[in-house]
């Protein structure tokens, strides 16, 4: 193979200026002290006050993570036991279908999770709310948690659990004693990305909530809609940076874990 | 109880176990991500009326013991006999193809130099690539907006080097939505693609050169043949999802713009035509079947 050459620092460098500048340009104008997005006015945190003073962004931003928090536990509980399905149940009954359910939901449009989702909810009766975005979250959440428990388990020593289980180990307690501490960094991977495909969702959550239970993303949009303005920067940069935060330190923890094992 | 007994009673309370553990998570996605396809094709029979919920029934309860189901097929004849939703599904389709070929190169490109860069360098570059993956994507789509805006970034810094004397206009144009797809997607490109020729067995690429394949024939028919299926996968994760885009072409597009993303959510949030959004949303799943049937069989084959 021809070595690392000119043509390959040529294509991470044009690639990652092109995932990072906008990005980084989102940033910058946050500071601006002008209204202008595109003018530079002079260094200035003013609009992270008027952010403060913003009832609506607050209020939506309480929405998102009540959903994020308590859509992410539930789907870390649902799509762990779903990956250990997939990969330590053999065949059963309806495994395809199973497994179509756990992959589908990756890349369906949003639009049509969203929409059949709300017509269910209308069809039933149930009232729309904080109550019926979390549903929807933890539905496609789990699917993404599953998919990462999957693959840790393929790398997993069967050995271990089967030598626990002939000692007499009940299968729960083998679960929670043996298998849950070994894979514990994929499920707190899978909590975290579900935390954050939850913090992101603009579709399905336009379709699934209700008065009052309006989340950041929704509000973001709405604002947008009326035209750029360094606020909207400024609560994406807020976002961003902990999304960031939370990138490194799942990795210094998966970091850590490989370090142990090795 | 003899200890043959218990063995049994034993086995069958794990068997049982088992059952209930598997029922847990397929319940709940038999629950909230099949059975609502039931009442889209419900609802896109149904026909629209001015109440809440907005369209009527579909078996309606009269004198007689069994109920007369009211089923019309007038939406599906709406979508066919208005030539804009047929412009929208090719021009969705046609998007989605185009920013899939532009994600690929681009994607290989960068994925191919990830795994090539040193060992040591490998896992920042990754990580770099996953961050934007995390962020979220209204955001990032807003990002370009300063950008790409008539009086925005891009046109400024060009004009100021003297590249151009008028303003491009791209804000509004497919050329935004392109530019946004590929820079949304890119990562969802990249990780398979990395996944896979980060894998690839180095020897054949060896034996390649040592008999004489210049390296850009080995490139093409050694390391892209061996990297089909991280193509494919990469391929499916854009062009499924882009297909029933809405972010991107609503803020990015102009109103040129035809997506049936767009279509589906103008229909359901402004003009309330729940049957009509329904037959739109029927229509564009039974095109996404079998791209997704796919991609699940290539999902599941990597994994074993």
């Amino acid at each position: 193979m021809k070595k690392f050459g000119n043509f390959n620092i040529a294509a991470l460098v044009i690639g990652f200026s092109f995932l990072y500048i906008p990005i980084i340009l989102l940033i910058l104008f946050s500071f601006n002290e002008s209204r202008l997005v595109t003018v530079w006015g002079g260094f200035s945190t003013k609009w992270y006050g008027e952010l403060m003073q913003n009832q609506g962004i607050k209020d939506a931003a309480w929405v998102t993570i009540k959903v994020a928090f308590i859509s992410s536990t539930m789907a870390t509980i649902l799509g762990t036991i779903a990956g250990l399905v997939m990969t330590r149940f053999g065949s059963f009954r309806g495994r395809t279908l199973f497994s179509g359910m756990i992959y589908a939901p990756m890349v369906m449009p949003e639009v049509i999770i969203g929409l059949s989702t709300l017509l269910m909810f209308v069809a039933l009766a149930v009232d729309r709310g904080v109550f019926t975005v979390t549903l929807a979250h933890i539905t496609f959440s789990m699917c993404y948690v599953a998919v990462v428990i999957q693959s840790r388990m393929s790398s997993y020593d069967d050995s271990i659990t089967e030598a626990a289980l002939d000692l007499g180990c009940t299968p729960f307690k083998t679960f929670m004693l043996i298998t849950l501490p070994i894979i514990l960094p994929a499920v707190i991977a899978g909590w975290l990305l579900s935390f954050t495909l939850s913090l992101d969702d603009l579709v399905i959550a336009s379709f699934t909530s209700g008065p009052g239970s309006t989340t950041l993303p929704m509000k973001i949009y709405s604002m947008v809609r009326l035209g750029v303005t360094p606020e909207i920067n400024a609560v994406s940069t807020i976002l961003v940076g902990l999304v960031t935060l939370g990138v490194i330190a799942a990795s210094i923890i998966g970091r850590k874990q490989k370090q142990q094992t090795n | 109880m003899s200890s043959n007994q218990r063995t049994q009673s034993l086995l069958k309370s794990i068997f049982n176990g088992r059952r209930a553990i598997i029922a847990i998570p397929y319940l709940w996605l038999l629950m909230f991500f099949m059975l609502p396809f039931i009442f889209v094709l419900k609802i896109s029979l149904a026909e629209p009326i001015m109440a809440i919920p907005p369209y009527t029934a579909l078996l309606e309860w009269g004198d007689s013991l069994l109920p007369s189901i009211r089923a019309s097929l007038e939406s599906y004849l709406f979508l066919f006999s208005d030539s804009l939703y047929i412009k929208a599904y090719l021009s969705s389709l046609k998007i989605a193809i185009i920013s899939t070929i532009l994600t690929l190169i681009i994607g290989y490109s960068i994925a191919y130099s990830v795994a090539k860069a040193p060992t040591r360098w490998r896992g920042i570059l990754l990580m770099l690539v996953i961050l934007p993956f995390w962020t979220s994507f209204l955001i990032r789509v807003y990002a370009w907006i300063g950008i790409l805006k008539t009086e925005g970034l891009l046109n400024l810094a060009l004009m100021s080097i003297g590249i151009i004397d008028k303003p491009l206009i791209i804000m509004n144009t497919d050329l935004a939505v392109y530019i946004g797809i590929v820079y949304s997607y890119l990562p969802f490109m990249i990780l398979p693609l990395y996944a896979n020729l980060e894998k690839m067995d180095m020897s054949l690429l060896e034996a390649a050169a040592d008999l004489g394949c210049r390296p850009f024939k080995t490139f093409w028919t050694v390391t892209i043949p061996l990297s089909i299926p991280g193509i494919l996968a990469g391929c499916f994760l854009v062009f499924i999802p882009v297909m029933g885009e809405f972010v991107i072409p609503d803020l990015l597009g102009g109103t040129k713009t035809l997506m049936i993303g767009k279509v589906l959510w103008t229909e359901f949030f402004y003009n309330r035509d729940w049957p009509v959004a329904s037959a739109v949303a029927i229509i564009l799943l039974a095109l996404l079947v079998i791209p997704i049937m796919l991609y699940q069989k290539s999902q599941e084959k990597a994994i074993s």
